[in-house]
């Protein structure tokens, strides 16, 4: 039996773009993924306020979409997005990490549903949330 | 002879107003993300780097620099509207822009990505287009090629929350 987790943590920090933002994968397992994002100035999209870009949160809502895909106890491998739709509730505390948790929700043959949230500290009230559908594939 | 000047004069405003905006974003500069004017028509460059790689096996672009490329895109293009007209007209401060001052600028409210087949690791180009913009809010919708135009690699919608209008904000902000 494929230890699923150990596969996705390997999968996810052989990934050149979350190297370079510095993500963490904190938790996985059984369609389930919590990666954070740590602040650094170079993801900052508003140099006033330090505010960092709404890509970067974009970035890490993917990866940890992708990661509960793949963490699925029904995933046979891979996967890669489909669509992905995200809602920006507010500015995030700059300074502050970006903790997103994805979950694979229904996946089917071919298709995965998942949605996720990101928050900063002030987890009461969500930066960003994420529903989107990817692909189901075999290595 | 003097329109001659007057023509290099209005495209140095131009660019000016674009650079600032672009160049004076950290995050545009990770990316590695700069744009082509030709009149008041933007085109977003994705310049490849392998940073910007999401599955090193393909490989491919990161489905989040994607997302990412195409919503600065948006957002400059309904920015470079929005602003167009102060612009031309004269009434944009370039010394304070030029000196880290940005105006300010739409919010994103939601945004949509199809991702249509994987970015391959190359350069990437990014056209969004203002299907309205409001008084309040704006609908942009962008979409992104690589070596041929019509073969689309994503393409995205999104909503947007436009800054108050410049005079009115000005008006409202005492000093």
């Amino acid at each position: 039996m494929v230890d699923k987790a150990k596969l996705a943590r390997q999968f996810i920090e052989a990934i050149p773009h979350a190297k370079a933002l510095g993500m963490t994968l904190d938790e996985i397992g059984e369609g389930e993924a919590v990666i954070s994002l740590p602040y650094a100035p170079h993801i900052v999209g508003d140099p006033e306020s330090g505010v960092i870009h709404g890509g970067a949160v974009s970035a890490v809502m993917d990866t940890c979409c992708g990661a509960a895909v793949m963490s699925h106890p029904s995933a046979p491998g891979g996967t890669a997005t489909i669509d992905l739709r995200i809602d920006y509730m507010r500015a995030a505390t700059p300074g502050q990490k970006i903790v997103t948790r994805a979950t694979c929700y229904h996946i089917t043959r071919s298709v995965a549903f998942v949605r996720a949230t990101a928050c900063d500290e002030d987890t009461d009230r969500p930066v960003a949330t994420a529903a989107g559908s990817f692909t189901v594939e075999t290595w | 002879m003097a329109q001659h000047e007057d023509m290099q004069e209005i495209k140095k405003r131009r660019d000016a107003v674009l650079s600032a905006l672009v160049d004076g974003v950290p995050y545009h500069r990770f990316l590695g993300i700069g744009f082509d004017r030709r009149g008041d028509e933007l085109t977003g460059v994705l310049n490849f780097e392998q940073k910007l790689i999401g599955n090193p096996f393909l490989p491919a672009i990161h489905g989040g620099v994607t997302a990412a490329f195409l919503e600065v895109t948006s957002i400059i293009t309904l920015s470079w509207n929005y602003l167009w007209q102060d612009m031309e007209a004269g009434a944009i401060d370039l010394g304070a822009l030029e000196a880290g001052t940005l105006p300010r600028l739409p919010k994103t409210i939601d945004f949509t990505v199809d991702y249509l087949r994987s970015g391959r690791p190359r350069d990437a180009y990014a056209r969004a287009e203002v299907i309205r913009s409001g008084r309040r809010y704006a609908s942009v919708r962008v979409e992104a090629w690589q070596d041929h135009r019509d073969k689309l690699f994503a393409q995205a919608t999104g909503h947007f929350l436009m800054p108050p209008p410049v005079t009115e904000a000005k008006a409202g902000k005492p000093g």
